[in-house]
């Protein structure tokens, strides 16, 4: 597959500290990639290197095939966690400094903050300060800026933290738009839950290293085990129905609701094979509900750094 | 790249020269320096036209043609009246004071009885030109025992001042070498202003792009040598502007004021500008036309354009060097508070060269103190262009020092800029935590 970025073997040490350690990571083209993990793992320290503010130490990264070097810088667009704007520069004037740092020129810049001011509808704020826009507001001039030169990269570092929600659906939609055109997006983040649904790809680091990644799907159905939630709506006699399925199966835990007859329990099955349950189950009543339970990506995280340090 | 470095300088500057304070500085320091000038000329002036009357009750046969009038003390004779009565008259008059002179047979006996009445203490020029006049009567007196006349003595008094040249034989004056060391001092400590203020200023903008947090913003597109540089840059522009303007305003304002007022600009160089110390006799000397036309000669045979071009030489290298530590401080902490530990041992060479260059270069510009200082890259800016209007070459400066002062500077400034930019590099990116000069330099190494 067509890679926008790949790791190999980075290391990344701040006197004794070490930051990153041996980090391989592939992230493929037209993709949402979530770079998890808790605060102090190492990500801020990964982007930098990305974003060439820092060096790694030792290992390599290829940007689209090439070795990472201050001309891809141009391609990349990057909004980090600590982000902020000049106080008491006007607006317009400021984006149009940082778009041209990022190597666009007055023309296309001007063109493009149009553009975009439109479509966020902020045209009137162009010459109004920072100061004087609310906090919320100053988030889409930033996100604005990251994405005006059109990066083949995008990375965004704690993406929604200080973002009211319907600001944060705006530039979610946003996000998403960018990706249908052809934009690989990394999004970095402690908060898991808030980009899991987003992700195509993840990578979990924890304490500088790489502790897993991966697809996500791939990733849950590895993690998954097997665990089904069922709900069932019973006749009569829900204590024999469940004393005969748990001579059958692995149950859980169970709970039996006498006056809505309805009994409701968790099985774990030696396959992911549903076939036999699903037709003992459907001789016993009705069946409102059969889930799998997949596991989220803080489940994972949490159970691959205990299996990790149990091993140790 | 330079594109990039072309567009920070522009910001800083734009955002230094539009600054609502920068303006308010810019255009109020030409009127409060014209403002200073003029109150410095008006007290001059008061002070010139005060005239102290002092009456004298005169009981002997001595001191008789010895008080004469002079610009600043002028004398009435009281005659016939009791001592009380002249104490009486002399403060209805309202006069600064009563000289009594009692009777007596020799001058040594009528001096040591003599008063000086007074409603409050006195002022000391009066006691001393009143001592003076009385030293001079008692001198004559003495000598007279010894067999000396009055005709005599007067050849005997005759003021005397010593002849001096350089070896080339051109006639040289007294003095000099003060006005000129000061000259150099005003350039020497406009340098340390400078660089104090618009290093400053340096240190804010980073400070303010840190706690604005757009800085991560900006080194994700070039490199944080390239903002500090850039920041550098702008701001010695904008302290450019700021002078140039401060120049032209300045002496427009004080043309226009001399103009208008009519004010006498000579006597203010000849009061204001002498300070105390070592130029405290040159008031005292007779100001012949010959000596005047002399300063005047000395003064504009110094090298101006050498000390001119020096300064601005001098100035960028200096700032280079000073506000690359003080970009460096800025990076390193969260807010300006913080700032103070770093600042003082920055101003203490500051310091240090502007008191060992009015104690050392004004009595000795080209010994060995002198010397080494001026060669030290931290304090040479300040105290080379104090020994510059001196010149350049014979007499002056060896030409070898300059160069290898300048050879110095540029040196310093990039094993500076080198760690300055190290520090910088690593210190933007860290909130929160005030460094130890410890955790510096453990930031050199990463």
């Amino acid at each position: 597959m067509d890679h926008i970025l790949v790791a190999k073997n980075v290391s990344k040490t701040y006197g004794n500290y070490t930051a990153l350690s041996n980090i391989s990571l592939e992230i493929p083209k037209n993709c949402i990639y979530g770079l998890l993990g808790p605060n102090g793992a190492g990500k801020t320290s990964f982007i930098r290197i990305i974003n060439q503010i820092t060096h790694q130490d030792a290992g390599e990264i290829f940007f689209n095939g090439e070795r990472l070097s201050p001309k891809h810088i141009s391609q990349i667009g990057y909004l980090p966690e600590e982000r902020g704007l000049y106080k008491s520069m006007k607006v317009g004037e400021q984006a149009l400094y940082l778009a041209q740092l990022k190597g666009l020129s007055k023309h296309d810049a001007k063109e493009k903050l149009k553009f975009w001011f439109e479509r966020l509808n902020i045209g009137d704020w162009w010459n109004k300060k920072i100061q004087e826009l609310s906090k919320g507001m100053a988030q889409k001039i930033q996100f604005i800026v990251t994405v005006l030169h059109e990066p083949k990269l995008l990375i965004f570092d704690e993406p929604f933290s200080g973002f009211d929600p319907i600001n944060a659906n705006i530039i979610k939609d946003e996000i998403l738009k960018l990706k249908e055109q052809g934009t690989s997006i990394i999004f970095s983040t402690h908060r898991m839950e808030s980009v899991e649904e987003l992700c195509e790809y993840i990578a979990l680091i924890h304490k500088s290293e790489k502790i897993l990644d991966g697809k996500l799907a791939d990733i849950k159905n590895a993690y998954k085990d097997n665990i089904f939630d069922v709900g069932l709506q019973v006749e009569e006699n829900g204590e024999a129905l469940m004393k005969s399925l748990a001579d059958k199966f692995n149950i859980l835990s169970s709970n039996l609701d006498r006056q809505d007859r309805q009994l409701d329990f968790k099985v774990q099955l030696p396959s992911s094979h549903t076939g036999d349950i699903l037709r003992e189950l459907s001789t016993m009543g009705n069946l409102y509900r059969f889930d799998e339970t997949i596991p989220s990506a803080n489940d994972i995280f949490i159970q691959t750094v205990n299996n990790k340090e149990n091993g140790k | 790249m330079a594109n990039k470095l072309g567009l920070i300088i522009r910001r800083e500057y734009l955002a230094k020269v539009r600054n609502r304070s920068f303006i308010v500085m810019t255009i109020l320091s030409p009127l409060l320096i014209v403002g200073m000038i003029l109150l410095i000329a008006y007290l001059a002036k008061i002070n010139d036209n005060e005239t102290r009357v002092i009456s004298i009750l005169n009981e002997s046969q001595f001191f008789n043609q010895e008080f004469k009038p002079s610009k600043s003390l002028t004398f009435v004779q009281l005659d016939n009246l009791t001592l009380e009565q002249a104490k009486d008259s002399t403060n209805a008059l309202e006069y600064y004071g009563l000289l009594h002179i009692p009777e007596g047979d020799t001058v040594e006996e009528v001096a040591r009885a003599t008063y000086l009445f007074t409603k409050d203490n006195p002022n000391s020029s009066v006691t001393q030109k009143l001592e003076s006049i009385f030293q001079r009567q008692l001198r004559q007196d003495r000598l007279k025992k010894l067999g000396v006349s009055s005709d005599q003595f007067s050849s005997v008094e005759a003021p005397f001042e010593i002849n001096l040249a350089t070896f080339d034989g051109e006639r040289s004056i007294k003095g000099i070498n003060e006005i000129k060391a000061f000259i150099g001092g005003g350039f020497g400590y406009a340098i340390m202003m400078f660089i104090i203020i618009y290093g400053g200023f340096v240190m804010r903008s980073v400070i303010e792009e840190k706690t604005s947090r757009i800085i991560e913003v900006i080194i994700s597109s070039v490199k944080p040598f390239q903002l500090m540089l850039g920041k550098i840059i702008g701001n010695s522009l904008a302290g450019l502007t700021q002078f140039t303007i401060w120049i032209i305003s300045a002496s427009v304002l004080l043309s226009l004021v001399v103009m208008i007022l009519g004010i006498d600009l000579s006597a203010l160089s000849g009061d204001t500008n002498m300070p105390a110390g070592p130029m405290g006799g040159m008031s005292q000397l007779a100001p012949m036309d010959s000596d005047m036309m002399m300063y005047t000669k000395e003064i504009l045979d110094i090298p101006w354009g050498i000390l001119v071009i020096s300064f601005f030489i001098y100035f960028v290298l200096g700032y280079l060097i000073y506000s690359s530590i003080y970009a460096a401080i800025g990076a390193a902490v969260d807010n300006e508070t913080d700032t103070q530990q770093f600042i003082f041992p920055i101003i203490m060479p500051l310091m240090l060269a502007i008191y060992v260059g009015f104690f050392s270069v004004f009595s000795n510009p080209h010994g060995p103190i002198a010397v080494g200082f001026s060669l030290f890259p931290l304090t040479s800016p300040i105290v080379m262009l104090m020994r510059l209007p001196g010149g350049i070459g014979e007499g002056g400066v060896p030409l070898w020092q300059f160069l290898l002062s300048i050879f110095l500077l540029i040196v310093t400034f990039l094993g500076i800029v080198t760690l300055a930019a190290k520090i910088y590099r690593v210190g933007i990116l860290m909130y929160g935590k005030k460094p130890t000069y410890k955790e510096l330099v453990k930031w050199l190494r990463y």
